[in-house]
């Protein structure tokens, strides 16, 4: 494909009086590790709620694999392949964690051809570590156990497009190498990734390109490094 | 058959009776606007209000008005334990949506079943001394029947107003609204400010209570044509906007007069109907709302 | 329970409902039965979206009038058979429920609750003001001679059986669907059922058109049962506690716990009513109603669950 997977350009979205996203664009490529960070209320799960349909917009476009999807409801995006964890887990709470999984395997994926095969619950719980635990209720998880079910629930959904919302937070370092090395391991099967995250080694280690916002505007982009050394960067995260 | 003296004769009429269902929506905009609990039940405890009101007034002749003053504290605590119920049962464990909706339905419902089990069917009024009594006004004659409600209503909502943007509890009350956690850093307890919040609710609904039954007779059943009233004029309004209801209130009791007047009675409470689930559509944030 | 032995247990519950027809036993238990009988109708469509979605419908009154009164409509304009009665009178509830859900249902699950309450008291006066089905004085109906079993309330006992059959065994299809799955995945957490591929909005407007087609089935038999219609009867205060209390007693996660609320709350309903007073008996259903919902909000099924999971 030649264009990018996804392209938003000149997002707008205001609460009342206050614009939470002002112009906004990005692109991503496919098949890309792709950062999105920024101080707290920069807009990042915003731009996150407008791109997976959460949030109607109100000014800009969004386009995937070419296609615009701006007025499109949720889950007819999950179901062309953009999928969204949620920063706090939402997990269906009368089911089990393998029953969790079949939700999405029965309304996102199914009937959708390519992707990795027919990989069912099992495997993918498997894959994740959550096997033993496949017959709970949410809960019955711990913490991290609960983050891994997001994301599970995230890959029965046959993403091509992943987005990962602070999936990290509050977790031991140990647990974060767990979530990155998951990430990584998708990321080497062909889905897209964005992250979202405020623990920067993850962000760093993980993205190969980097968008930066404030105040719901992008202050820059580039690979880490360059994000790293940007002075923009830096007073939009300590300060003058 | 249309005329300027029956269309203002209407307007007014309208004006006057939506102040006084501004007044009985003001427990509606504090606690669901405001709060965001969804008691249902409010229309039941304005009834218990008139009945109240009606008792005292039979066995010991009180101005209706005083009445409902005088029991605001009952009110009030009947709120405040009304909310730690609620409190307890659903929204400490998160379950307010399904089960707390039908936990207010069972209070209406009970209210409801109670007072008929009481009082029977029978249409209930109170005569005041100013009932019968009437100004001319610009050629338009005001009965003080809905006059005084009218002023009534328009004090409370300017009483809730103030106390509301002046007040700390008002101030904190506001604050709980908008968000938890800056209330909680604030040094106040979230808990607290919301049984105060639906005690002045269900402490609003004695005196509206008190009002309705000086203005028309009242059953137990009266308490499900105010439903859709307090619901739509709160949503109109702007869910806590307490300015918004007191418009929103005016809104509507013009629409149902100029509907009666000219399309007969008996279609006012499809006026409130219509206009809650316009409001819904159109802007679930209401006229003037957040 | 396995779908075979499903069947079974509804054939032989079909059988035994005219079995007990043809004994004729003591007439006044025709009539219970069929209030009975007519609430399980009412309890498994208000759970469909009550239970399964989690959408709280105040309003079963209107629907349960509304089914009633296409009823009369008919009867008095063309004189239609019952079966053409049920059908369309669940046909404009159905619609009734369309309609509110389409309104209301892309907003707060709490804004559709109020207007469904809000919706009753409109519909009435609607009603009230029609006076081709009797208006506020209401309305006589005629039963059809000739009735199978040769008594009309005999036989539509044995009608709202089949009736109570047909709703619970597709309440029971529908829970276990994928349908169903998806308005579970709803019913826990719509945000993220949404973004699980669930196109949430049309499982609700589907189980809100469901939940109304069998409240009208219920109401549609009521004028032949009453013989005189009008309509604080037919939008009665019971129906809307009753068809809230039956669900939530028996359990609102599955096609059981209705039924069991319904043959519950509907027999010691019959009987307080018989032996104190029908205002009580609505007192004592408001309470149990508040006390189930705040001390056992999973009904009889789910104290079941956790006594056997001790």
């Amino acid at each position: 494909m030649a264009g990018p997977l996804l392209e938003v350009e000149g997002l707008v979205k205001r609460f009342g009086g206050f614009t939470a996203l002002n112009r906004v664009s990005l692109s991503v490529k496919a098949g890309e590790r792709f950062g999105l960070i920024g101080p707290n209320g920069s807009g990042k799960t915003t731009l996150i709620n407008c791109v997976s349909g959460a949030l109607p917009v109100d000014g800009g476009s969004i386009r995937f694999e070419g296609r615009e999807i701006t007025a499109l409801p949720p889950h007819q995006r999950t179901r062309l392949g953009i999928v969204r964890s949620f920063q706090i887990p939402k997990p269906f709470t009368s089911m089990t964690v393998r029953e969790n999984l079949g939700i999405p395997l029965e309304y996102a994926a199914a009937g959708r051809a390519g992707g990795e095969g027919s990989a069912d619950a099992d495997e993918i719980l498997e894959s994740i570590g959550l096997h033993a635990k496949a017959h709970l209720r949410p809960a019955g998880l711990t913490q991290i156990e609960m983050r891994k079910l997001e994301l599970a629930r995230a890959m029965a959904a046959r993403p091509k497009l992943l987005i990962s919302d602070e999936a990290m937070a509050g977790l031991s370092s140990t647990e974060v190498d767990d979530i990155l090395a998951i990430l990584f391991r998708l990321n080497t099967q062909g889905i897209t990734i964005i992250m979202i995250e405020h623990i920067m080694r993850a962000v760093m280690r993980f993205s190969e390109r980097i968008v930066v916002l404030d105040a719901g505007e992008r202050i820059a982009e580039g690979t880490p490094d360059e994000v790293v050394r940007n002075p923009a960067v830096e007073k939009a995260y300590l300060g003058e | 058959m249309f005329s300027w003296d029956l269309l203002a004769n209407a307007v007014v009429a309208g004006l006057l009776i939506g102040g006084f269902y501004a007044a009985v929506s003001l427990g509606v905009g504090l606690i669901f606007g405001l709060l965001d609990i969804a008691n249902i039940a409010q229309p039941a405890f304005v009834i218990l209000g008139s009945y109240a009101a009606y008792v005292l007034n039979s066995s010991y002749g009180l101005d209706p008005i005083l009445t409902g003053l005088l029991l605001t504290p009952v009110f009030y605590l009947l709120g405040a334990a009304v909310y730690r119920v609620y409190y307890t049962s659903f929204e400490r464990r998160g379950e307010e949506s399904l089960r707390g909706l039908v936990f207010f339905f069972g209070i209406l419902f009970i209210i409801e079943v109670s007072l008929s089990i009481i009082f029977g069917v029978d249409y209930r009024l109170i005569q005041t001394w100013y009932g019968s009594r009437s100004i001319e006004f610009a050629g338009v004659g005001v009965a003080f029947r809905y006059l005084v409600p009218f002023v009534v209503g328009v004090a409370m909502t300017l009483a809730l107003h103030l106390f509301l943007g002046r007040t700390f509890y008002g101030r904190a009350i506001m604050a709980v609204s908008q968000d938890r956690l800056a209330l909680r850093l604030m040094g106040a307890n979230p808990v607290q400010i919301k049984t105060i919040a639906f005690g002045v609710g269900i402490a609003a609904a004695s005196l509206a209570g008190a009002l309705l039954i000086s203005i028309a007779p009242v059953i137990p059943s009266t308490d499900r044509d105010y439903i859709g009233r307090m619901f739509a004029i709160t949503v109109l309004g702007g869910m806590g906007s307490i300015g918004g209801t007191l418009v929103a209130g005016i809104v509507l009791g013009i629409a149902e007069s100029l509907m009666a007047t000219f399309f007969g009675p008996s279609w006012s409470l499809a006026v409130s109907f219509g206009i809650l689930l316009l409001a819904l559509a159109v802007r679930p944030a209401g006229l003037f709302g957040r | 329970m396995k779908t075979g032995r499903t069947l079974l247990v509804a054939l032989a519950v079909i059988v035994a409902g005219i079995l007990l027809a043809k004994l004729r036993v003591n007439p006044y238990f025709y009539f219970a039965g069929y209030v009975i009988l007519q609430y399980i109708v009412i309890a498994t469509a208000w759970n469909i979206l009550g239970g399964y979605a989690g959408y709280v419908n105040f309003g079963t009154p209107a629907f349960f009038a509304m089914g009633a009164y296409t009823a009369v409509f008919l009867i008095r304009s063309v004189h239609a058979p019952l079966p053409v009665l049920i059908v369309a009178g669940g046909l404009v509830a159905a619609l009734l429920g369309l309609g509110i859900g389409y309104l209301t249902l892309r907003l707060r699950g709490t804004f559709f609750s109020i207007a469904t309450l809000a919706l009753a008291v409109v519909l009435q006066t609607a009603i009230i003001n029609w006076e081709y089905v009797g208006g506020s004085r209401g309305l006589s109906v005629i039963r059809p001679s000739g009735p199978p079993f040769g008594n009309y309330v005999v036989f539509l006992f044995t009608v709202m059986g089949g009736l109570a059959v047909v709703s619970v065994l597709v309440a029971r299809f529908i829970e276990r669907s994928w349908i169903g799955r998806g308005l579970a995945a709803l019913r826990d957490n719509e945000e993220a059922a949404e973004c699980m591929g669930v196109p949430t909005l049309k499982l609700k407007l589907f189980a809100t058109t469901v939940s109304g087609f069998f409240l009208g089935v219920a109401g549609a038999p009521f004028p032949y049962y009453v013989t005189f219609v009008e309509p604080n009867s037919a939008f009665a205060l019971d129906y809307a506690v009753n068809a809230l209390a039956m669900p939530m007693i028996g359990g609102t996660t599955s096609w059981v716990g209705p039924v069991i609320g319904a043959v519950l709350l509907g027999t010691a309903s019959q009987l307080a009513t018989v032996t104190i007073s029908s205002e009580m008996n609505l007192f004592i259903v408001g309470v149990v109603l508040v006390a189930f919902v705040v001390l056992a909000p999973e009904g009889i099924l789910g104290l079941v669950r956790k006594l056997r999971s001790r």
